[in-house]
């Protein structure tokens, strides 16, 4: 790959999602595009850059795009931010809440995981006050990884990877050597193609905002722009909860921190006076 | 240290679960069938097992039948680690007394995945 078609790639990257590429990581922007320029029919990256660089093709635009935003997803993934939703969000808003539905949203959920861990904790709820709802909504960027979440289709070595087995056997039925979710869990989870840095005014309220492990691969000022527009998502007693590592706080003053409890946040009020 | 006795008839299985909860801090024992763990086990009893199921002299699942009903035999932790993928089989290893379930082949993130899911990691 020449430097040329580095820049090519991480510029649109950039415009087009806010992702942050860096260019010295050519291995990964390789192992990444080569795959999808042999699908596209090219006979390497490079040609593919030329086909970029001539052809402006929207299509295959946002298909580098989408290679280059893909995710890492697992079931359950870092377990924490899940018990918290399990024990203690989900009590909670069900009471304050009543008969309004719940609504989360997993708003990078890549191949669907992080959409039904929450969807098979809503399944489980016990104890929720009578008429108690949940609405799940799952989105990402990429065309392709959410056509794999909807089918709710995972390979062996993806159910037991943060899946314990008893919710397999509960939520799962065995196809050949896959894994498929049931249809009470598929039908629980609402999915959107959603590109962050995009006005997200029309996706309403939401009550919890997963937002995991995206942030850490975007620019600052589109962090800080993605951020900016979650805040207004969420009412005032709604969270959002990032990756374990990631902070809000360094990027914008929408969000405080939640003492003791790493990547969650509720508003900042006083940001939403000065808004 | 926390200990773990691995329990499979195929000696390149021990070798490569042996290096994986090495590397996850647990002192290895090793056994090629269940007859033989239920001795480790009565000399020693481990913090955690890994069990295959089809192996000669006893198979896992008899295996844990037993060990459950041996005093102090509840206190292992034991993940079984079987080519058996069916729902009815692993249910039926369950019910024995297994704790978590992997689905051979195996590789670290899956075994430290279900060794965290038991509270062992």
């Amino acid at each position: 790959m020449s430097p040329q078609d580095v820049e090519l790639f991480a510029a649109l990257a950039r415009a087009r999602a806010g992702l942050k590429v860096d260019p010295a990581k050519t291995y990964l922007i390789e192992s990444r595009l080569a795959p999808l320029a042999r699908r596209e029919g090219y006979p390497g990256i490079a040609e593919m850059a030329a086909a970029l660089r001539s052809q402006r093709e929207e299509k295959l635009i946002w298909a580098v795009v989408e290679a280059l935003a893909k995710g890492e997803s697992a079931f359950f993934r870092d377990r924490a931010p899940f018990d918290t939703f399990r024990k203690e969000l989900l009590p909670t808003l069900a009471r304050l809440r009543g008969a309004e539905p719940i609504r989360v949203w997993s708003c990078a959920c890549s191949t669907g995981q992080e959409a039904y861990s929450l969807a098979m904790i809503a399944e489980a709820a016990e104890g929720l006050p009578a008429g108690a709802r949940v609405e799940i909504y799952g989105s990402d960027i990429s065309e392709r990884a959410l056509e794999k979440a909807q089918a709710g289709l995972y390979t062996q070595f993806e159910v037991q990877r943060g899946l314990p087995i008893r919710q397999l056997l509960t939520h799962f039925e065995k196809v050949e050597d896959n894994w498929r979710l049931t249809p009470r869990i598929r039908q629980r989870v609402r999915w959107r193609r959603v590109n962050l840095i995009s006005d997200l005014a029309v996706m309403g309220r939401f009550d919890v905002i997963f937002c995991r492990n995206v942030l850490s691969g975007m620019d600052l000022p589109y962090r800080r722009r993605v951020l900016e527009s979650l805040v207004a998502l969420l009412p005032a007693d709604g969270l959002l909860i990032l990756g374990a590592k990631e902070t809000a706080e360094t990027v914008t003053e929408a969000f405080r921190p939640v003492t003791g409890r790493p990547g969650l946040y509720v508003r900042n009020p006083a940001f939403r006076a000065a808004a | 240290m926390k200990t773990c006795l691995v329990v499979d008839d195929s000696r390149v299985i021990r070798k490569v679960a042996r290096r994986i909860l090495e590397d996850l801090g647990f002192e290895i024992a090793e056994a090629a069938d269940g007859m033989e763990a239920l001795a480790w086990c009565r000399a020693a009893m481990p913090d955690a097992i890994l069990l295959d199921w089809n192996m000669p002299v006893m198979n896992g699942v008899d295996f844990l039948r037993q060990l459950r009903a041996d005093p102090g035999g509840d206190a292992p932790r034991v993940v079984f680690c079987s080519i058996e993928t069916e729902p009815d089989r692993i249910r039926e290893a369950l019910d024995a007394g297994a704790c978590e379930y992997i689905m051979k082949p195996f590789d670290g993130d899956i075994i430290e995945a279900k060794f965290a899911e038991v509270g062992l990691v």
